[in-house]
């Protein structure tokens, strides 16, 4: 299938190529250009998660409050042998006492607890877990929620967090850090839902993503750990971006760098290093008002 | 400065205290007053005289007010950083402390008779002169209820001019404001939103800044209060529109709706609305029925022009889809409850005979037969030239289609009944004691998963998700290459309805008598169907309505994405089968021993 897909575009004169008058105009692909976005997929076994991470306190703030958490396993062998990540972003409120306490008790909690209910699982594959990987995420943060509130009491923090079992992506949610998927051809889109007053504005549609964008509540949350009573987590799972990325950040970065370039600067980066190096000087070319953390994510083929 | 002796503390506030006061003005009288104090914090003394400023020239168009359910203002003062406000001394509780103090609803005539006070009240403050007056903080802790039970507003948010802007992220919403609130625009409609919001807390006991913002129509008040008349709720929801233009455009327009309401709501029993308007069964018409001499329990197969179906009877019939007459049949030894095949013009069938029989689709002639040492009750799935099918003689067998031999029998600890669901070289099913497998194409298993009771119903496999449902009343979502369970949903009872996936959402019907939809990522409840008895059979999705059939003896049509009821027809029996939909006509057999078609 591939291959005829590809040699349609080098020009073989089986077809002619379609006329499109829209005033732009193109060029056909040279020979082996087509085939470039894919030649640097290499084939290995086992598949495992590659990640890169930076954080950088910005160019307005003394602390970071921001917290970060990346764990890849990968697992070879004649046993089955899915790849395992857990990775977690949590911004601790400015504002608020022990921003960055809150942050990273969040963050350790979570992956503390993720990990230990899942540790027989990774020793004895043939352990039947008894909680759903959804149910596991919503007790972890749970968690978190206890940890955060006796450690830092007033304070608060985001928490974005994605275990990723095979191809499998469990998210779990409070707060506007984000989580995205990346394409490898530069699209995406968020996976997560902000859990901000804006946000519900924008849905309603009674403000535009630009008004959003500036608008002096655009940092009140209605949602977040160590906040409220009764959390109510959003924990979904959705499939790992085909041959793409995941990309986990704080609202240092995406508040101040549009989608589109988000998107941009992590696929045309060379490595996973080198993405989250762009990230971060382009949220601090754009002023760097707040702290600002990423990871990114890729399932090797 | 020593007119007022504190003698308490009634309340604290974020910006200051108050405190009951005697007035020594009169000393020959107790005269009890409320003292707000506010404290300014603005670090800057230019800001801080002009919060002053403002806050005293509030203080003087408050004080010229004159309403029963507006406390008087008796004087105002400032000294350092400190402004002070005397208000007359009400007497009574604010309507946040009796929603937490009383145990069940609020009853409705209570609250209405306070709805209309506070419509009166908003419409004295919004016809003001020169200036209209928006309350602008309208929300249970500002309404006061004193001892005569009528409203008092308080707090007319003259202490929000001390609130210095706050940088940052902050927690926390009003919950009662309107989203032009936001944009800086509220005008008289904001506070009508506001009412409703606050009578809507009132009525449902759940304060909706503990909520996601504007989700009123998410707690629909008479899905929690069911107590509420539907014409209190018609006006609580046209006064919560997000669109002020939506909304009633005068507190008077809304006093009105509401003493209208409750005129009709004088009567005592009410009978709940019936929801919208449904077809009635005499207008759902077949286009034809064809009658078996049994229970038809299994689910229809269309192809080229006939319609196969099993009956209890014994038999295979073929029917011609457009008419309903009878093309052949074939007589099995043992009743038919699984769906046929076809494969390349040949109809495979299994019976409780214990056979899995192969003919020509056009004349039922048997090419071959495949025994099995059980009754089959698990229709065959046919893929990568084999076909596979369960057997109650506790194996999953996979048959050559051309040699019609078996490749591989894999054992299994109980009856299979399921429909294996092959994909990606894998076969899943399900066997009666609750074992779920998930099989290679060689025969070996890959991995196993073990439910507390049987699974009847056949898996489905959409996007590296396995689904399947059991008599243990859950519905899973399984990792299909490692097994592990990312979510599960727990139904009233048990299920043994195959669920059907599409669009992100998975439908399922159980013995609860519910077909369900379900977010397939959330794993959260889209939206319910209640039916009158179990719901045995398994939904199917075509174009975007959802049939299924009840043990209620209905089969039923809804919109796919909402639930609602498009129609239903009844049969004279339950439906245990799946339905089938083909070119706008769906397919359903039924226990009154009729297979019918009708359009879609």
């Amino acid at each position: 299938m591939k291959k005829n897909i590809f040699g349609f575009l080098r020009g073989k004169k089986t077809k002619p190529l379609p006329v499109v008058n829209n005033g732009i105009n193109t060029v056909p692909l040279k020979e082996g250009q087509a085939d470039a976005p894919l030649a640097n997929v290499q084939h290995l076994e086992p598949q495992q998660f590659i990640y890169g991470c930076g954080q950088s306190v910005g160019k307005q703030r003394e602390h970071n409050e921001d917290s970060i958490f990346a764990l890849s396993i990968a697992t070879g062998g004649e046993t089955s042998n899915s790849p395992i990540g857990l990775f977690v972003v949590a911004d601790g409120m400015g504002g608020h006492q022990y921003g960055e306490v809150a942050s990273a008790t969040a963050a350790r909690t979570l992956a503390g607890y993720l990990l230990k209910h899942f540790h027989p699982y990774l020793v004895d594959p043939s352990t039947s877990m008894d909680e759903s990987i959804q149910d596991l995420m919503r007790s972890a943060i749970n968690d978190a929620q206890r940890a955060v509130t006796q450690a830092a009491p007033g304070s608060g923090t985001t928490l974005t967090a994605a275990f990723i079992l095979g191809q499998q992506v469990t998210i779990g949610h409070v707060g506007d850090s984000r989580a995205y998927a990346i394409h490898p051809y530069g699209g995406g889109e968020p996976l997560t839902r902000d859990h901000s007053l804006v946000k519900r504005l924008e849905e309603l549609g009674q403000i535009s993503s630009e008004e959003a964008a500036i608008h002096p509540q655009r940092n009140v949350l209605y949602r977040a750990i160590g906040q409220g009573e009764q959390l109510e987590p959003d924990v979904f799972t959705a499939r790992f971006p085909q041959a793409g990325y995941l990309l986990l950040c704080s609202d240092g970065l995406w508040s101040v760098v549009s989608d589109i370039n988000l998107f941009q600067l992590v696929t045309s980066a060379p490595d996973l290093q080198g993405a989250c190096h762009s990230l971060l000087a382009a949220a601090n070319e754009a002023g760097g008002p707040d702290n600002i953390s990423a990871i990114v994510v890729k399932l090797t083929a | 400065m020593n007119r007022y002796v504190i003698q308490d503390i009634i309340g604290v506030g974020g910006m200051g205290s108050v405190y009951l006061a005697r007035d020594q003005h009169f000393p020959n009288v107790v005269k009890l007053v409320a003292v707000k104090e506010m404290i300014n914090h603005a670090p800057d003394p230019l800001v801080r005289k002009t919060i002053v400023q403002n806050f005293e020239r509030e203080a003087n168009i408050l004080a010229t007010l004159n309403h029963s359910s507006i406390p008087r203002i008796y004087d105002y003062f400032s000294a350092s950083n400190r402004s002070y406000l005397t208000i007359e001394f009400i007497n009574g509780k604010d309507l946040e402390a009796i929603i937490n103090e009383t145990p069940g609803f609020l009853t409705e005539q209570r609250v209405l008779v306070w709805a209309i006070e506070l419509c009166d009240v908003l419409n004295y403050l919004h016809n003001h002169k020169p200036d209209p007056i928006i309350f602008r903080d309208m929300k249970p802790s500002n309404v006061m209820v004193n001892l005569q039970d009528h409203i008092v507003l308080v707090d007319f948010g003259i202490a929000k001019r001390f609130l210095v802007g706050q940088k940052g992220t902050m927690i926390g919403t009003e919950g009662y404001s309107p989203p032009e609130q936001y944009r800086g625009e509220a005008g008289p409609l904001a506070d009508i939103y506001a009412l409703g919001a606050t009578l809507h807390h009132t009525l449902t006991r759940r304060d909706p800044r503990l909520e996601p913002p504007f989700s009123f129509g998410e707690r629909p008040l008479r899905k929690i209060n069911p107590s509420v008349s539907a014409e209190l709720e018609a006006v609580i929801n046209t006064a919560l529109q997000y669109n002020p233009e939506d909304r009633f455009q005068s507190a008077e327009s809304m006093k009105d709706a509401l003493a209208a309401a409750g005129r009709k709501t004088g009567v005592l029993n009410r009978v709940g609305a019936t929801t919208a308007s449904i077809k009635s069964e005499s207008t759902i018409k077949p286009l034809w029925a064809f009658q078996s001499e049994d229970e038809i329990r299994g689910a229809p197969l269309y192809h080229g022009g006939s319609v196969f179906i099993g009956s209890y009877d014994h038999n295979l019939y073929s029917i011609n889809a457009a008419d309903g007459t009878l093309r052949w049949k074939f007589a099995t030894d043992g009743g038919i409850v699984t769906r046929p095949a076809i494969y390349e013009d040949n109809i495979f069938i299994g019976s409780e005979d214990k056979l899995l029989q192969v003919g020509g689709a056009r004349t039922g002639k048997i090419a071959w037969t495949y025994y099995t040492e059980g009754c089959v009750r698990s229709s065959p799935r046919i893929a990568e030239g084999h076909v596979f099918f369960g057997s109650d003689d506790n194996h999953i067998h996979a048959v050559n289609l051309l040699s019609g031999r078996a490749v591989w029998k894999f054992e299994t600890a109980a009856p299979v009944r399921s429909t294996p669901f092959v994909t990606q070289d894998m076969v899943y099913a399900g066997c009666e004691n609750g074992d779920f497998y998930c099989i290679d194409f060689r025969g070996e298993l890959k991995w196993h998963y073990k439910a507390k009771m049987a699974v009847t119903s056949s898996p489905t496999v959409m996007d590296g998700v396995v689904y399947f449902s059991s008599l243990d009343g859950t519905l899973y979502a399984l990792d299909a290459r490692a097994g592990w369970v990312i979510w599960r949903f727990r139904m009233g009872k048990g299920s043994i309805s195959s669920p059907c996936a599409m669009n992100g959402l998975i439908y399922v019907g159980s013995a609860d008598g519910n077909i369900y939809a379900i977010d397939v990522h959330t794993s959260k409840e889209t939206w319910r169907y209640k039916t009158d008895h179990q719901v045995g059979s398994s939904p199917v999705i075509y174009k975007d309505a959802l049939y299924c059939g009840s043990a209620d003896g209905n089969l039923y049509s809804l919109e796919q994405q909402t639930g609602r009821l498009r129609w239903k027809f009844a049969t004279k029996g339950p439906i245990t089968g799946s339905p089938l939909v083909n070119d706008d006509i769906v397919y359903t057999g039924s226990i009154d021993h009729f297979l019918y078609a009708l359009l879609a």
